[in-house]
């Protein structure tokens, strides 16, 4: 049977109903087409009119030609997590469009490609055809340049519907483009022309408006690649080894780049630094544990598939002493999995990295200030304690834009750790490489080429003097001391974010950017619903004291994340008593796409037992959130 | 002609930096009495005094094997690192680029370069970079029990009287290939060739590799071994004499024109080789490679220096470092001003 499309009118009437920054707008485009830069500018304006914003792109694994959306979330409380429901749909992909339409909500705005003819699939949206081929015609002639051109013209069109301030919109190109004068002339006569079309054709029907307000003076707009970059740069690396991956990629290329500007030594024109491009990501950490053993502040960047790959070096560099830092872009596994999409799925497997019993110490950034702050603690830390530390970021995190207050220029000092001098020589008498001389689990380490004594670094058992022994007493001792450096890393490392609600008999812990979901959704609970909660955020492994604390004020504890296998609550369990380990719970979050607030509220709702209408399903492309854990 | 003295056996004999053989020395070996590894840690020893090396700028690098835990016999106040299996390569590079200024001496074996390592290899061959790296070859995997290695050759057969059937990696033939600069092989037991290429190599700037058979006499000394000392002795086809003049020491040699190519290393040092019939020049990397190719057709292995490229531009020069190690760089060298980051934020808003 035929369904019944009859000519419908164009239901919605003009709205008088506002809604004020308060909203999400999704551009659906192929990817490969340009669109980065007329999103960018759509967010960057919308932040310059001091409305706090974030921006997420869901890409696919793919160069060219395959779908791609892109976030943009305006909100004038500052929630920045992803919001399930889109308010705003800029329609430019065909291959996708009737689906984007079908799972918008009732209420919601299109701007679509006119030749798409999606105003007849729904009587309770509000469309807007652009007939962009016609538009970009009389702005360039050049069909390659057209095709980038064009994602500009839906720019223009929002700005008008919107309300966004086209002197901003126009800056926001200007920094976009930076010094090219000839694209930034084409990109603006684009806007103008898509902002007159709206401005002629169209009569405002939907209730979006942008107003500017001033929650954003002074911040910068940043991903946490980049923040981590900067981090690692005034952190002192000199040196760099990676091997090409997504989600990771961009943190090297990005610190490649402020190296070059910010690290050429003046007078001789020589870099301070090295960057090698290795074979593989074996090599990457075995170059990086070779420098940290020869006294440099090492680095590399990677993702799941190269941290699997990096475990014996892990090891290594766990049971020798060497440090290094390794940031890990978490990205959807098993194996090569969701490569674009993201996850906090390596939790596990990066705390216990390699065989025999190896830990090793992570930190958990869950914002670009902290992907910056963190990467200059991981450096201090790596050489404090004499062994890898692991940066866990994410895809969302690392590839996203975020915005922030800017970057604070660090006050301490460089930590180099425990390296022997000949006073300490002196004070300790004779140097043992692995003897715990301060009762601190953490030994003096010389490094090749100081005049200090030289010893043999090994990954084969050893005793204090650093000789081969197989002796247990040996093997014992030196296992052990290494378990009391990693009980004095606990209350060392970054410490935990702690709210307490005194009304609370539940708590929530979450990590990464798991968080901004959970800010929204504490406020969700309250306001739904009146439960109040406490928040306990991790910031690093292992963990501190206060986590037994925490658990023990509370009745039940809700331990959120983005993996299927509530990887940090199972880590939380081996430090837990019995009887505390059995007040956790879960919520979990493993679809590919960022947490949102709506998932974390209707999970612990659920599991509070109250009664939670079902959310309306979620458009194909952005699968139903795993939602409600503890099943 | 003369090369440096070997030093008498007696105490008290001194270096050009004042000190004793003995302190080249490491911990007493615990490996097999008779095995070629040994030989070429005496010969490490020895080369290192003469040519009067700083035991604290050398870093000794190994992966995992027999032939890797010798490091540990010999330069006993060097740093070491004894690494992971096969990547040796990447560890060195990672000190070297902390430090430019280490000596790095690496040691494999033809199972931890020519199998597990041989991604490593490759890339490390190809960068040039400043190491000596030996392959202690005995064809087999010696802490593992004699399985046979990639370098084994066709027909060589295990003491079971199992026969390899599989060509074999010429680790000398893919360094020439892929970049190495300098490349050599010798026999442990051929003391005075071992000698005059390891202080080449010590004189030299790049990546030296040197391949040097190494029998194993638990499990690869028998008859129908190709790489056992019987075996070795009667086809080593030396590439003519060689002879290593340092820098530091007169050259009261007199060669008969026409007779000999000279070449000079980076160092100063200078390499005497006779001619022969063929008439050899290292510096050709067309005649490099055929050489390892006529003499394998025949049966023989060449053995001497091979290929040499005194002048290539090795890793480090190539990322354009300062002069100082990395690794000691101050504060203020890496942390750049506060004004720096305050332009970057700017940048962002
Ligand atoms: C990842 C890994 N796989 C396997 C081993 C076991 N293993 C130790 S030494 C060795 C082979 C060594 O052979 P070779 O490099 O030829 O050295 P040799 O003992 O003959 O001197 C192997 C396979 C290991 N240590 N690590
Ligand atoms: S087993 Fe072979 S390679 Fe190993 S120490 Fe003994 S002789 Fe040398």
């Amino acid at each position: 049977m035929a369904p019944e499309v009859a000519v419908q009118e164009a239901p919605s009437q003009p709205t008088t109903r506002r809604i004020v920054n308060d909203f999400s707008i999704q551009v659906a485009t192929v990817n490969g087409s340009g669109s980065q830069t007329a999103n960018l500018v759509l967010l960057r304006s919308i932040f310059r009119m001091g409305i706090p914003v974030s921006g997420k792109n869901l890409f696919p694994s793919n160069i060219a030609g395959l779908p791609t959306w892109y976030t943009i979330r305006a909100n004038r409380d500052g929630y920045i997590a992803r919001k399930q429901d889109i308010d705003f749909l800029v329609a430019m992909n065909a291959q996708t469009a009737q689906e984007d339409v079908v799972s918008l909500k009732p209420g919601a705005a299109v701007v679509y490609d006119e030749p798409l003819n999606l105003a007849t699939l729904r009587d309770d949206l509000t469309f807007y055809p652009v007939p962009f081929d016609k538009l970009v015609a009389g702005v360039c002639r050049d069909a390659k340049l057209r095709r980038l051109v064009r994602n500009m013209i839906y720019d223009g069109v929002l700005a008008s519907l919107l309300r966004i301030d086209r002197a901003e919109m126009e800056r926001a190109l200007e920094k976009q483009l930076g010094r090219k004068p000839k694209a930034v002339a084409l990109n603006r006569e684009a806007l103008d022309v898509g902002f007159a079309y709206a401005e002629q054709h169209f009569e405002k029907r939907d209730p979006y408006f942008v107003e500017s307000m001033d929650a954003t003076s002074g911040q910068v707009l940043i991903d946490g690649n980049a923040a981590a970059a900067i981090g690692a740069m005034m952190a002192g690396v000199t040196v760099v080894t990676w091997y090409p991956i997504t989600p990771s990629s961009s943190l090297c290329e990005t610190l490649i780049d402020y190296l070059r500007q910010h690290r050429i030594d003046k007078d001789s024109g020589k870099a301070t630094f090295a960057v090698v491009q290795a074979e593989d990501e074996i090599a990457a950490i075995g170059m990086a544990i070779g420098a940290g053993w020869a006294g440099a502040r090492s680095m590399t960047s990677t993702s799941g598939p190269g941290v699997s790959l990096m475990s014996e070096f892990a090891g290594l560099g766990y049971y020798a002493e060497v440090p290094a830092v390794i940031f890990d872009v978490q990205r959807v596994g098993p194996s090569t999995g969701l490569p674009t999409r993201t996850a906090q799925g390596d939790v596990l497997s990066t705390a216990f990295l390699s065989h025999g019993d190896t830990r090793q110490l992570m930190l958990f950034p869950s914002s670009v200030e902290e992907c910056y702050s963190m990467a200059i603690e991981a450096f201090d830390l790596a050489e404090r304690f004499q062994t890898p530390v692991f940066v866990m970021s994410d895809l969302d995190l690392g590839m996203n834009t975020w915005m922030s207050q800017p970057f604070r220029y660090p006050e301490k000092p460089l930590d180099r750790g425990k390296v022997l001098d000949a006073e300490t020589l002196d004070r300790i008498g004779k140097f043992g490489r692995y003897r715990d001389v301060d009762g601190d689990g953490i030994p003096y380490r010389s490094v090749p080429g100081d005049p200090m004594p030289a010893y043999f670094c090994r990954g084969s058992g050893h005793n204090e003097w650093a000789q081969y022994s197989e002796r247990p007493d040996d093997y014992r001792k030196n296992i052990d001391r290494l378990r009391s450096k990693l009980e004095t890393a606990r209350n060392w490392l970054p410490a935990p974010v702690v709210t307490i609600n005194r009304k609370a008999s539940i708590g929530v812990i979450a990590y990464g950017t798991t968080h901004w979901a959970v800010v929204e959704s504490r406020d969700q609970l309250v306001n739904e619903e009146d439960v109040q909660t406490s928040y306990y955020r991790v910031c690093a492994y292992p963990f501190r004291d206060a986590l037994t604390s925490f658990v023990e004020r509370h009745d039940r504890v809700y331990v959120i994340e983005q993996n299927r296998d509530a990887q940090m609550l199972s880590l939380m369990k081996l430090d837990l008593a019995p009887e505390l380990a059995g007040r956790l719970r879960s919520v979990l979050h493993y679809a590919g796409h960022p947490i949102d607030a709506r998932t974390i509220t209707d999970s612990i709702l659920i599991q509070e037992g109250y009664r939670v209408e079902k959310t309306r399903p979620q458009p194909s492309h952005v699968p139903q959130s795993a939602g409600v854990g503890g099943e | 002609m003369a090369t440096v003295q070997t030093p008498a056996a007696g105490k008290g004999k001194i270096n050009r930096i004042g000190l004793a053989s003995q302190e080249y020395r490491g911990t007493k070996t615990t490996l097999c009495a008779g095995c070629g590894h040994n030989a070429i840690s005496e010969r490490i020893i020895h080369a290192c005094f003469e040519m009067g090396i700083e035991p604290d700028r050398v870093v000794k690098l190994s992966g995992i094997g027999c032939s890797s835990k010798s490091p540990a016999y010999f330069l006993g106040s060097s740093h070491g690192f004894n690494a992971v299996h096969g990547r040796m390569p990447s560890v060195g590079t990672g000190a070297m680029l902390a430090n430019r200024r280490l000596i790095a001496v690496g040691v494999s074996g033809d199972g931890d370069t020519g199998a597990i390592g041989i991604g490593q290899f490759v890339h490390l061959m190809r960068r040039n970079l400043p190491i000596i790296y030996i392959i202690e070859d005995n064809g087999c995997y010696g802490l593992t029990k004699g399985q046979f290695s990639p370098t084994a050759d066709l027909g060589s057969t295990l003491k079971t009287g199992v026969v390899n059937d599989l060509p074999p990696i010429d680790t000398c033939a893919l360094a020439i290939e892929l970049g190495a600069s300098f490349v050599a092989r010798s026999f442990s037991g051929d003391k005075k060739q071992l000698s005059a290429v390891l202080k080449a190599a010590l004189s030299h700037r790049g990546t030296a590799m040197l391949d040097v058979l190494s029998p194993c006499v638990t499990f690869n000394d028998h008859e129908g071994s190709t790489k056992s000392y019987a075996y070795a002795k009667s086809h080593d086809d030396p590439l003519g004499e060689l002879d290593f003049v340092p820098y530091f020491e007169e050259i009261d040699v007199d060669y008969e024109p026409g007779t000999t190519h000279e070449v000079e290393l980076h160092d100063g040092s200078t390499l005497y080789l006779t001619k022969l019939a063929e008439d050899y020049d290292p510096r050709n990397k067309l005649q490099a490679m055929s050489v390892l190719q006529e003499t394998r057709s025949r049966g023989t292995f060449a053995t001497g220096l091979i290929y040499v490229e005194p002048t290539k531009p090795d890793f480090l020069e190539m990322l354009n470092l300062v002069d100082e190690p990395l690794a000691s760089l101050p504060q203020d060298r890496v942390r750049p001003p506060e004004a720096v980051l305050e332009a970057i934020m700017n940048d962002l808003r």
